[in-house]
């Protein structure tokens, strides 16, 4: 029984508290193309995975007769999984160094992959793409591409892993990044790409930058995970602030920074994009009423600014009525409001499949109304890319392009400029499982026939 | 713009899901075991709700086979953060017939506490139950949830969950099923200790260093002071006084100890940060099998 990876440092980096952001990334690769091994690496070299775990892991994998140890035993953690050898689900996993937390979305390599990578593409920042240096690019290779694009993943490493077994060669590599950045040249939304050539297996270029490959001067996979700047987020996008819930304390008591608690009246959320300070002139919606932000609470005490990602309470100067699935929003900065929008979706479900003029639970922000997805207006194939309209119906895995129609309106942005304001979900209305992901692409009324017909 | 802190990433994406708890669900209940998860996640929830009381009472599953420091400190801690306090109490499934007390030396009721959970979250009517799980704790929590669908048996499919996306939670359910919700999901024992450092929480003296009366089992340091744990007649000479403290705190029969003089949050830190086991390798509880979690958890465990 070899281990593959090396001795890690003792103790584990800890993540400095004050000073450490947060990057999210998902993994996506064929089977064998490393992507449990390269998980295995960084988990091993961060110390995050412990003595008990990998002991565990040698046990089953000596049980199982594997020829070395099977990396792939930490994240398959569920009975089935270790019996057929497969990956069911997304596994999140957890590592740390001292300049950043990261959250890895693992997604298994095979059936339904298409429903796991598009889950675990939805919260990631930044998606890592394995490509084994012998094949190149392979059509594997291009479709998880156009769904980190889908997602609007902003960053892509390319690591083409292997090398060891190319002899580290340069040009192979040159190859293969070539044919990939002009595949990608052809996406509608292009991310940006960082190539590194790497040998998961033998730790070249994952952490430490590699002996072998003299003619790379770019940085290793951890040094890039450590320092690339994600979220174009601005404090020029627009003010967004789904309202989660109305704290009313119901409450005569004095709070010493509120005051009296009897007239207090909080709207609960997390700021979505952009940013609110005291003073700004708002529209709450549903009603679109104009006000001013009075105070901008937390836990801690009233606050200056209100800024993406972090939770708040909010007060507003007028009685204005709104509750969950309502919206706080810059009134300089309107947002959507309608009942029909064209969008992207991918079907999740193997039971049935979705037909037009089907009916669902929409969930969008805080948000839940009754929908109808009227038509179909094309699908894509994913491997060539293809927008056809051969099929009016979608398969478990299947993206293509809807028209919904709402209940009543919703607020939105378009999922190119905001993916939390743009992207919502469908819920059967029988079993109440959720059966597709949706990106809004755009509001029907400000359509013209333009894109319908370039659609046919 | 500044970047947000891991920190503050984690504790908004908790109260996020706080929040999202009380707006989904008719009678949610916080599962509160006095151990730091639950700790952490109950401070939260008050942070989540304030000014107003947070909308959900504590439920403690009592195995009767408690620690006294941590009773203590559970009742400091409802009065402290003004909340109200649902116990189950496991004895009194003993008493009623509804499960049977394992025997001898390894005997636990930490298995028994899922009956006790299921019959509590009946009798109150809870529709969800937020635990204090983190998916780096055990495998198969890594593939849990934040909304952890249950069926009218309190089981869990693991083959059949639903998939959660962005940041939309699906909570609706048909009559009779709940839901378990994992705030902390995306924390790692790390992120408990360094948030908890950060808000400077009371703690239970259980995880500070201190001496013990303690029975070395297989390599497990377990309590020998409570005497809820059985000795066998050859154990009883090898009791000995021990410098150690807990890194979780659960029933006193399948918690094990570890060596350790760390007495401040900054010690412990650097514990932590150079263990080479888990903190469910000191647990009994899950070393019955590889899939005990797992198995445990389809049943309705917490």
């Amino acid at each position: 029984m070899s281990s593959p990876i090396s001795d890690f440092p003792n103790p584990a980096p800890v993540v400095d508290a004050a000073e450490s952001s947060l990057l999210r990334f998902t993994t996506a690769g064929s089977v064998d193309d490393g992507k449990s091994t390269l998980i295995g690496r960084l988990l091993y070299d961060s110390k995050s995975i412990f003595e008990d775990q990998l002991l565990a892991v040698e046990e089953s994998s000596k049980r199982r007769g594997d020829a070395h140890v099977n990396l792939a035993l930490l994240t398959d953690g569920l009975r089935a999984e270790r019996e057929q050898g497969i990956t069911i689900d997304v596994a999140y996993r957890y590592f740390a160094t001292p300049k950043r937390k990261f959250i890895i979305a693992d997604t298994p390599g095979h059936i339904q992959y298409t429903r796991n990578m598009v889950t675990g593409a939805s919260t990631a920042d930044l998606a890592i793409i394995l490509i084994d240096a012998r094949l190149g690019v392979i059509e594997q290779t291009m479709r998880h591409t156009y769904l980190a694009s889908l997602l609007r993943i902003s960053q892509i490493v390319l690591a083409v892993n292997k090398m060891d077994l190319v002899d580290f060669d340069e040009d192979t590599y040159t190859k293969i990044v070539a044919d990939y950045m002009a595949f990608a040249k052809g996406l509608e939304h292009t991310p940006n790409i960082r190539p590194i050539p790497i040998s998961a297996l033998n730790g070249d270029n994952v952490v430490d930058r590699s002996p072998h490959t003299d003619w790379y001067d770019g940085p290793s996979l951890l040094e890039h995970l450590e320092t690339v700047q994600v979220r174009a987020e601005t404090a020029a996008d627009k003010a967004r602030f789904p309202v989660q819930w109305v704290i009313r304390p119901i409450s005569d008591a004095e709070d010493p920074k509120l005051g009296n608690l009897h007239d207090y009246r909080g709207f609960a959320g997390r700021m979505a994009s952009g940013t609110f300070r005291v003073g700004d002139e708002v529209s709450v919606l549903p009603s679109g009423m104009k006000t001013r932000i009075t105070g901008i609470h937390t836990f801690a005490g009233p606050q200056e600014e209100a800024i993406p990602q972090l939770s708040y309470s909010l007060t507003v100067a007028d009685e204005i009525d709104t509750s969950r699935g309502g919206m706080i929003v810059k009134a300089s900065e309107p947002v959507h409001t309608e009942q029909e929008f064209d969008a992207m979706i991918c079907w999740f479900s193997d039971k049935k499949p979705l037909k037009p003029r089907s009916r669902f639970h929409l969930r969008h922000t805080t948000n839940d109304v009754r929908a109808i997805v009227t038509d179909v207006l094309y699908k894509v194939n994913i491997s060539t890319l293809e927008k056809s309209q051969d099929s009016q119906e979608f398969a478990l895995n299947d993206i293509g392009c809807v028209r919904i129609r709402c209940a009543t309106p919703v607020f939105f942005d378009a999922y190119a400029e905001n993916r939390i304001t743009g992207s919502f979900i469908l819920v059967d209305e029988q079993t109440n499982n959720t059966v597709a992901a949706g990106m809004i692409l755009k509001s029907v009324a400000e359509d013209d026939f333009e894109d319908a017909a370039a659609a046919i | 713009m500044s970047a947000i802190t891991h920190l503050q990433f984690l504790e908004s994406e908790a109260i996020y899901v706080l929040r999202e708890t009380a707006a989904q669900f008719s009678n949610p209940a916080l599962l509160f075991s006095g151990g730091k998860d639950s700790i952490v996640m109950a401070w939260m929830a008050r942070k989540a709700f304030h000014p107003a009381k947070m909308p959900f009472k504590l439920l403690h599953v009592d195995t009767g086979h408690n620690f006294p420091e941590a009773m203590t400190y559970r009742d400091w801690f409802v009065e402290e953060i003004g909340a109200q306090l649902v116990v189950g109490s496991v004895q009194k499934s003993i008493d009623d017939g509804r499960v049977q007390e394992e025997k001898g030396p390894y005997a636990s009721r930490n298995k028994l506490q899922t009956v006790t959970l299921l019959d509590t979250v009946e009798e109150h009517q809870f529709d969800a139950c937020l635990g204090g799980g983190r998916r780096d704790e055990e495998k198969a929590r890594a593939k849990e949830r934040f909304f952890s669908h249950r069926d009218e048996f309190g089981q869990w499919d693991p083959k059949n969950q639903r998939p959660e996306l962005w940041n939309i939670f699906n909570g609706r359910k048909h009559f009779g099923e709940h839901f378990r919700v994992f705030p902390l999901s995306n924390w790692t024992e790390m992120d408990v200790w360094q948030y908890i450092r950060q808000e400077n929480i009371p703690l239970p003296s259980l995880y500070f260093s201190h001496t013990r009366r303690i029975i070395e089992r297989h390599g497990q340091l377990l309590d020998a002071e409570t005497g809820f744990i059985p000795l066998l007649d050859e154990e009883k000479p090898r009791v000995a006084e021990r410098v150690i403290r807990f890194r979780t705190v659960g029933d006193a029969t399948c918690t094990g100890a570890v060596a350790s003089t760390a007495a401040t949050l900054d010690e412990i830190i650097a514990e932590v940060a150079a263990a080479r086991q888990t903190e469910r390798g000191t647990r009994a509880d899950d070393k019955r099998s590889e899939t005990a979690m797992e198995d445990r958890k389809k049943e309705g465990y917490f």
